[in-house]
């Protein structure tokens, strides 16, 4: 391998030599002049020299003087002197003697005249070149005459060397000399041939080709192992000249394919060097034999216009698109590689071949790219709604709805009265967060597998608009919870199998609960009664009520119904309320507070409050003091609309925080902002919003105002600082004063829609152009890009040079624009290309 | 109950002269019924006339032969019985699940007698109001400037007893059979009162002058034992198939096009039957002959002396005489009963079969007065079926409601939503709204926007020929812009010489949606309620003026417009444009996240999550979700102190464009290439 590249660069440089020295001709006369003796004793053994005989000046020579001497510089790069002997005039030796001769050269190898020219043969540089280096390579370039001569050639050959079959008009021409030129150099690599016979070249399948000119072909026979089929051939494309001979032969030599594992941008091979292409296949492993082939097959095709490279996209970390599946590097220093989405071996080619076509490729792939880019960005038909998208991936899976009874119009109300409490999930069957909704429905039903009394169903108002529409449903989802002939209450919680399942239970039960005896009460206030909700509930509230007020009692019924399934209530008004209530230091009307199964107990005197203030009361007292926030429960605390104190922590907040914080939250200041903690392994969502808030992530805990209602900005409490109470209510008084740099702002962006929409309209009007949308009179606030047509009806718009453009693409009947009907085949992305594959 | 009302009519009408109704309806055929059932539903003192003993008498008669050709498709797959109302075009609209058209016939094309059946069915268990054997035979106005609209109606029946009526509903139909005057059209008999039994035909050589169904249908009918039958008629025949309008000819009809192009004797004319005349030979065959020779003729001369086409020209088409001739011309609107003071003018060309009314219904020359049914069909002849059952029931709602919002202060009846509600609603409509389908073009849905988007008004199937008029007719506010939902045919789909199976006539791309040519719902948005003037400007063709942007809902071959790529997602985007909001639904975690990072919520977490109505979601969609790369997981992200904030959005788009675009790998090409 190695010997071979020490080769190719002899020879490369050898010729660029020749090359110099042809351009920088010098002016040196390389011609010797010499007297027979001198000129025969000068001859060495294995050195070609070309002689001319002239006694002194003859004057109908001079002309073909003249070559001979330019030729000598030439001739020389092969180490073939040129020498004009001048003949005595009394001189008559075999050489010099007859007249004849004169008119003649010779070529010697040593002393040994390998054959004489006429002179008539030898009109030029390049007949002078070419004669000579073939008469000097008479074994290394074979002269063929017939088909069966080449035939015979190249089956010999098969196997073991490859081939050089030219064919040139006639001999003696430039072509020939290059041929010659060539071989004089690669005659020990490739076996030459040569040919001057036109009905050769039509018998090798070139019927097409112009005899007229000459043709060189690399025939691949050390490679072909089928005797019976000739070698593969590749036509040489440019002129016959020794440079582009080279560069074939070299390109020819060159491995088909070469496979990369490095920066496709860092690597080079001969064709790069050679001013030709580069096209990579991306391959992967998966793919990696099927991409392999294809590489083959594609280097074929290019051979002699670009080199073929099977770049692994597993072992080099490309930044770059996942479907590009082909790259094109250029020679040109400073490009960038284009990587491209073909789909087509042919498209490979094109790329290479016409250059033209290379350009529009390109330009229509920047432009696809720019479609892409914008498609990018502007990814109208792909979902972006999370709840949607999530739906419709999960279809396929089959819900067990088993435990939910369909309810028809049929059966909607005979199945009202079957149980005590039926629960009905209103929904669509193509509404995705109805469907969504249904699948935390499934779990409850799970949760409430076997509870009495209870039975969960639902009803798709897809078909039975009519019931949906009667009890009411304008929304889905909607869930309703019927009382056997009685009222319906509507759920209006959280969307989550916890919140729901919680809410049919409570809601079981009657709310407020009277209770009968003190022993009740209190029984109700450790949280054991009822006892199947003890697990859904965290405090009980029990209003106490004496026997006169009455007017308080029923505004705290109310309340009760109308927090029924949230909370739970009970109500004591027997004759020796006022014992309980002097138990727990309150006077009736009052309401006690038993949170944490009765560990902690609280009293609120109730005035004459309404139903609606009551159910705010107790809605504001439900809420925790120093609360653990989380998703479910946010939206409790932003009803209170102040800012937010909130301690982020990576699981459990310590105690000293925790109770320093509470001091805090129990503190005069409760009425002015939200003391919370974030669990951020319970909700791992608040890494996002720290994310948000700071460019590097803060250590754990760390403590942040957040005036979420006013302004929006973030403060973060120093690091440095502990979490003490004292040291907040610092903090918080510098906030206050306006001495604190807030970390950041919450963003005010608006939600503007994500994407554009389809322009209907203007696809109307730029593709029927007649369309009459414009003889409507129209109002100031028309858009800009409908300007009113003029009267020639020229809608030539300067500001819109690509309306012609786009008039095409949506006017022209193409297929890509309709599909066939009816439509059985899925919708097919990709419509821009041709795939008839 | 019917019988003391009658009675009780009576009564005050021998005091008074007169007997008093707010609403008076002319005719209890399908769309008197159907007035009288809105009317009684609403309360209203009404009363319908009918001149003969029975609701439908029209149908008692007619067709002659007894098939209806309005389809009564008993099984669609589905249960929602607003969506069958869609592919039942008999029923009429009411509350009883009793009267549904499949349960009177089982046949695709019903029997008219069950029609007949209906109807009585209909006006009986419904109770309405029905003053039988009452022939109005003349209408006149009684100004009064305290009357709903400045003049009483006075109509007086065959027993010259008055009627006196603040309100007008003419649902009378097209009754009178439509004749033509030629020389010899004394021979013609009509398509009224011609035989129906086909043995009556044997052997006879029958020309048939028009070319509508009924013409088709009595042909039909004879097809098999006549020598041949010739049907003449100025137009060229029109399928119903080709023009999506059921008036033209159906396909359930068109046998005798079989027989014509098969080579079967019978044949199709055209030919403009003013210029026809009749004469009868001595052996009583009819001769065809034109009236420019009878015009020509000697006078005195006898029979004999008429030149036949045939004389100068032998072969004309018709030259062989015929045994009958059957006119089958259709029927017009009775005008003769109105006063020449209620100004009830024909309409213009090929309307002058139906009174003129505006886009309301409302008479032209008279108001209160209204026309509903067949003889409404001038707002959308030859294009929507406002001449038909299946569409007239849904357009005398639409009269209804005008009239309870313009008579008894009670708007167009709405209902109102938050706007994460909009792309729902409408997507409901479009798949199950029977008004919307059968009316289409000619009846809207529109959406009326609250103040700053937040919440919309939905109003269903107002006439859109009365836009610009919406506040003053439905009593409901547009300041705010407003959509209408419509369905459209494709503009340049349908019509008489169009081919309608073209190859590639169907869109199956949301985005070339606006190409779509089957019936497909088109949103028309609008900044501004559209003036009169713009309605009256609108492009030709269009059932709405110039829209500030238009979207549709590509056309879709099972009407099922419930696609969440294809027909929502396109859907919402455009709202979203419209409005310049964010339509997404979100999980409560995404909800929470913006509540802390963002000072402003997206509409579904501003009136979901935050009224606590979040939705939690499975876990099973949140990974659905993360998957898709439109929920960010944290619990798995490596949260690198580095990172800038925004790398978030990155690593979704990197997400989305993965998911969207599928690798592909060259080794289908080689094989490809070596086939």
């Amino acid at each position: 391998m190695s010997a071979q590249k020490d080769r190719w660069f002899f020879s490369f440089s050898f010729l660029l030599f020749c090359a110099s020295s042809i351009l920088t001709r010098g002016s040196a006369r390389l011609l010797q002049e010499l007297s027979p003796q001198e000129y025969f004793s000068s001859l060495q053994a294995g050195r070609a020299s070309l002689a001319y005989f002239s006694h002194n000046v003859s004057p109908g020579a001079q002309p073909f003087l003249e070559q001979i001497e330019n030729s000598a510089e030439a001739l020389q790069d092969y180490g073939i002197s040129v020498v004009k002997v001048n003949c005595p005039k009394e001189d008559v030796s075999r050489y010099c003697g007859k007249e004849n001769a004169l008119r003649k050269a010779y070529l010697f190898r040593g002393n040994m005249l390998i054959r004489e020219f006429p002179t008539d043969a030898l009109f030029d540089v390049n007949s002078i070149v070419a004669n000579v280096l073939f008469a000097l390579l008479f074994n290394e370039v074979k002269y063929v005459e017939t088909l069966a001569d080449l035939q015979n050639i190249e089956n010999a050959l098969k196997g073991r060397l490859n081939m050089v079959f030219a064919y040139v008009p006639a001999t003696g021409t430039a072509e020939h000399r290059a041929v010659m030129e060539a071989a004089f150099v690669y005659g020990t690599v490739h076996q030459f041939v040569l040919t001057t016979e036109a009905t050769l070249l039509k018998d090798t399948g070139n019927d097409e080709s112009d005899v007229s000119s000459a043709r060189l072909f690399f025939c691949h026979c050390q490679r072909a192992t089928d005797l019976a089929q000739p070698c593969r051939r590749t036509a040489m494309g440019q002129t016959l000249t020794m440079l582009n001979i080279h560069r074939h032969l070299k390109l020819m030599g060159a491995p088909l394919v070469t496979e990369v594992a490095e920066d496709p941008e860092k690597v080079s091979t001969v064709h790069l060097q050679l001013g030709l292409p580069l096209v990579f296949i991306l391959s992967q492993k998966e793919t990696y034999e099927a991409d392999r082939r294809t590489a083959e097959f594609v280097a074929w095709q290019l051979l002699g216009k670009a080199g073929v490279a099977l770049l692994s996209r597993d072992l080099v970390d490309l930044n770059i698109l996942l479907r590009s599946n082909v790259a094109l590097k250029t020679p040109d220093e400073g490009v960038p590689i284009k990587y491209l989405v073909l789909e087509d071996t042919d498209e490979v080619i094109t790329l290479v071949e016409d250059k033209n076509k290379v350009k529009q490729i390109q330009e229509d792939e920047e432009e696809d790219e720019e479609d892409e880019d914008e498609k990018e960005n502007n990814n109208q038909d792909i979902q972006d709604d999370q709840v949607v998208e999530a739906v419709s991936r999960d279809k396929k899976r089959e819900q067990p709805l088993e435990q939910i009874l369909v309810l028809t119009e049929e059966t909607f109300h005979s199945a009202l009265l079957e149980t005590a409490r039926t629960v009905v999930l209103f929904y669509a069957s193509w509404e995705a967060v109805s469907l969504a909704v249904l699948r935390s429905y499934t779990e409850v039903a799970d949760h409430l597998k076997g509870t009495e009394g209870v039975l969960l169903s639902r009803v798709n108002c897809w078909d039975w608009p009519g019931v949906c529409t009667k009890e009411n449903v304008t929304q889905f989802p909607t869930i309703k919870i019927y009382e056997k002939g009685e009222r319906s209450v509507m759920y209006n919680g959280m969307w989550g199998t916890e919140e729901l399942t919680s809410f049919i239970m409570l809601s079981r039960v009657s709310c407020p609960l009277k209770l009968a005896t003190i022993d009740e009460a209190e029984g109700y206030l450790r949280g054991e009664l009822p006892s199947e909700l003890s697990s859904y509930h965290h405090t009980s509230l029990l209003g106490v009520f004496s026997t006169a007020t009455s007017e308080a009692r029923e505004a705290f019924e109310e309340a009760g119904n109308i927090l029924s399934g949230h909370v739970t209530m009970g109500m004591y008004f027997e004759d020796d309320a006022l014992a309980l209530s002097r138990k727990y230091a309150v006077s009736p009307p009052a309401l006690l507070l038993a949170r944490n199964g009765g560990r902690s107990m609280e009293g609120i005197a109730l005035s004459k409050q309404s139903a609606q203030d009551m159910v705010q009361m107790i809605r504001y007292e439900l809420l925790d003091i120093f609360p653990e926030i989380t998703v479910q429960n946010l939206p409790r605390y932003l009803q209170l609309r102040k800012p937010f104190l909130i301690l982020f922590s990576d699981g459990d907040i310590g105690q000293m925080e925790s109770k320093e914080m509470l001091k805090l939250a129990k503190g005069r200041r409760r009425q002015a902002f939200v003391a919370c903690w974030l669990n951020l392994k319970k909700t791992p969502v608040g890494r996002g919003i720290l994310r948000a808030y700071f460019t590097t992530m803060p250590s754990l805990p760390v403590l942040t105002w957040v005036n979420l209602h006013a302004g929006g900005q973030v403060f973060k409490f120093p690091s440095e600082q502990s979490i003490t109470e004292m040291n907040i209510l610092s903090w918080l008084e510098k906030l206050k004063a306006g001495l604190e740099i807030p970390s950041s702002s919450l963003s005010e962006e608006d939600w503007k829609p994500p994407l554009p929409a389809y322009d209907f309209l203007q696809m109307m009007e730029t593709a029927v152009p007649e369309l009459p949308l414009h003889t409507s009179h129209r109002r100031g606030d028309t858009p800009e890009r409908h300007p009113p047509e003029s009267p020639g009806g020229d809608t030539a718009v300067p500001e819109e040079p690509s309306q012609e453009i786009k008039a095409e693409k949506v006017g022209s009947p193409g297929r890509d624009l309709r599909g066939t009907a009816p439509r059985l085949a899925a919708r097919e992305k990709q419509g821009k290309r041709h795939s008839e594959l | 109950l019917g019988l003391a009302l009658y009675a009780g009519s009576l009564c005050v009408a021998s005091s008074a002269a007169f007997l008093y109704r707010d609403y008076c309806i002319i005719g209890a055929g399908p769309s008197g019924l159907q007035a009288a059932y809105f009317l009684q539903r609403a309360g209203r003192d009404y009363i319908v006339f009918e001149r003969s003993h029975a609701p439908g008498s029209f149908f008692a008669l007619y067709p002659r032969h007894r098939k209806l050709i309005s389809i009564n498709k008993r099984y669609t797959g589905k249960s929602n019985s607003e969506f069958n109302l869609r592919h039942d075009w008999n029923s009429l609209l009411s509350h009883d699940h009793r009267l549904l058209f499949r349960r009177y016939s089982r046949d695709f094309f019903p029997d008219a007698d069950a029609m007949v059946h209906y109807l009585e069915d209909f006006a009986s268990l419904l109770k309405l109001r029905i003053q039988y054997n009452t022939a109005i035979v003349h209408v006149t106005l009684e100004r009064d400037g305290q009357a709903w609209n400045g003049h009483y109606f006075l109509l007086i029946d065959q027993d010259r007893q008055n009627y006196k009526c603040s309100s007008l509903l003419v649902a009378t139909g097209t009754w009178v059979p439509n004749v033509v005057n030629f020389p010899g059209s004394e021979y013609v008999e009509g398509y009224e009162t011609v035989s129906i039994n086909p043995e009556d035909f044997a052997g006879q050589t029958v020309l048939i002058l028009g070319r509508g169904n009924s013409a088709f249908e009595t042909a039909e009918n004879i097809l098999g034992v006549t020598n041949f039958i010739h049907m003449v008629s100025r137009s060229r025949v029109r399928l119903s198939w080709a023009t999506h309008y059921v008036g033209d000819l159906r396909a359930i009809n068109n046998g005798l096009l079989d027989t014509y192009q098969l080579k079967s004797l019978d044949g199709l004319l055209e030919g403009d039957l003013e210029d026809l005349a009749i004469i009868k030979d001595r052996k009583g065959k009819l001769h065809i002959t034109l009236r420019f020779y009878l015009e020509n003729r000697n006078t005195s001369a006898g029979i004999d002396s008429i030149t036949l086409p045939q004389d100068e020209l032998d072969n004309f088409a018709t030259r062989a005489p015929y045994d009958r001739v059957i006119r089958c011309l259709g029927w017009k609107f009775d005008f003769s009963i109105y006063n020449r003071s209620l100004r009830m003018m024909p309409g213009k060309g090929n309307k002058k079969k139906y009174p003129q009314i505006k886009p309301n219904y409302e008479s032209r020359g008279t108001r209160g007065l209204f026309v509903l049914g067949t003889a409404s069909h001038s707002v959308d002849f030859r294009k929507s079926a406002g001449g038909f059952i299946h569409g007239f029931r849904y357009t005398t709602r639409a009269v209804h409601r005008l009239l309870e919002n313009r008579h008894h202060g009670v708007p167009w009846p709405s209902t109102v939503y938050p706007i994460t509600q909009l792309t729902n609603s409408i997507i409901k409509r479009v798949n199950e709204a029977s008004g919307l389908y059968q009316m289409f073009s000619v009846l809207a849905d529109i959406i009326l926007l609250r103040e700053n988007a937040t919440a919309f008004e939905y109003l269903e199937e107002y006439p859109v020929g009365v836009l610009a008029e919406l506040e003053m007719q439905t009593g409901r506010k547009a300041p705010n812009g407003l959509f209408v939902v419509i369905m459209e045919y494709g503009r340049n789909f349908s019509g008489a010489d169009k081919d309608v199976f073209y190859y590639n006539r169907a869109v199956g791309e949301a985005q070339h949606a606006w190409q779509s040519n089957f019936l497909h719902p088109v949103i028309y948005y609008y900044k501004h309620l559209p003036t009169e003037r713009e309605m009256r400007l609108r492009p030709p063709d269009w059932p709405l003026p110039r829209p500030d942007a238009v979207h549709h809902i590509v056309e879709d071959f099972l009407t099922d417009w419930t696609a969440p790529n294809a027909h929502i997602l396109p859907l919402r985007r455009f709202l979203e444009n419209c409005l310049s909001t964010d339509l997404r639904n979100f999980f409560a975690e995404s909800c929470f996240l913006f509540t802390f990072t963002r000072q402003k919520l997206p509409p579904f977490c501003q009136q979901g999550y935050v009224r606590m109505q979040g939705l939690l979601g499975s876990e099973g969609l949140r990974r659905h979700a993360v998957e898709a790369g439109l929920l960010e997981d944290y619990i798995l992200t490596d949260f690198s102190g580095d990172r800038p904030p925004d790398s978030h959005e990155g690593s979704q788009d990197q997400l989305l464009r993965d998911h969207a675009v599928p690798v592909r790998p060259l080794q289908h090409l080689v094989n490809a290439k070596d086939e």
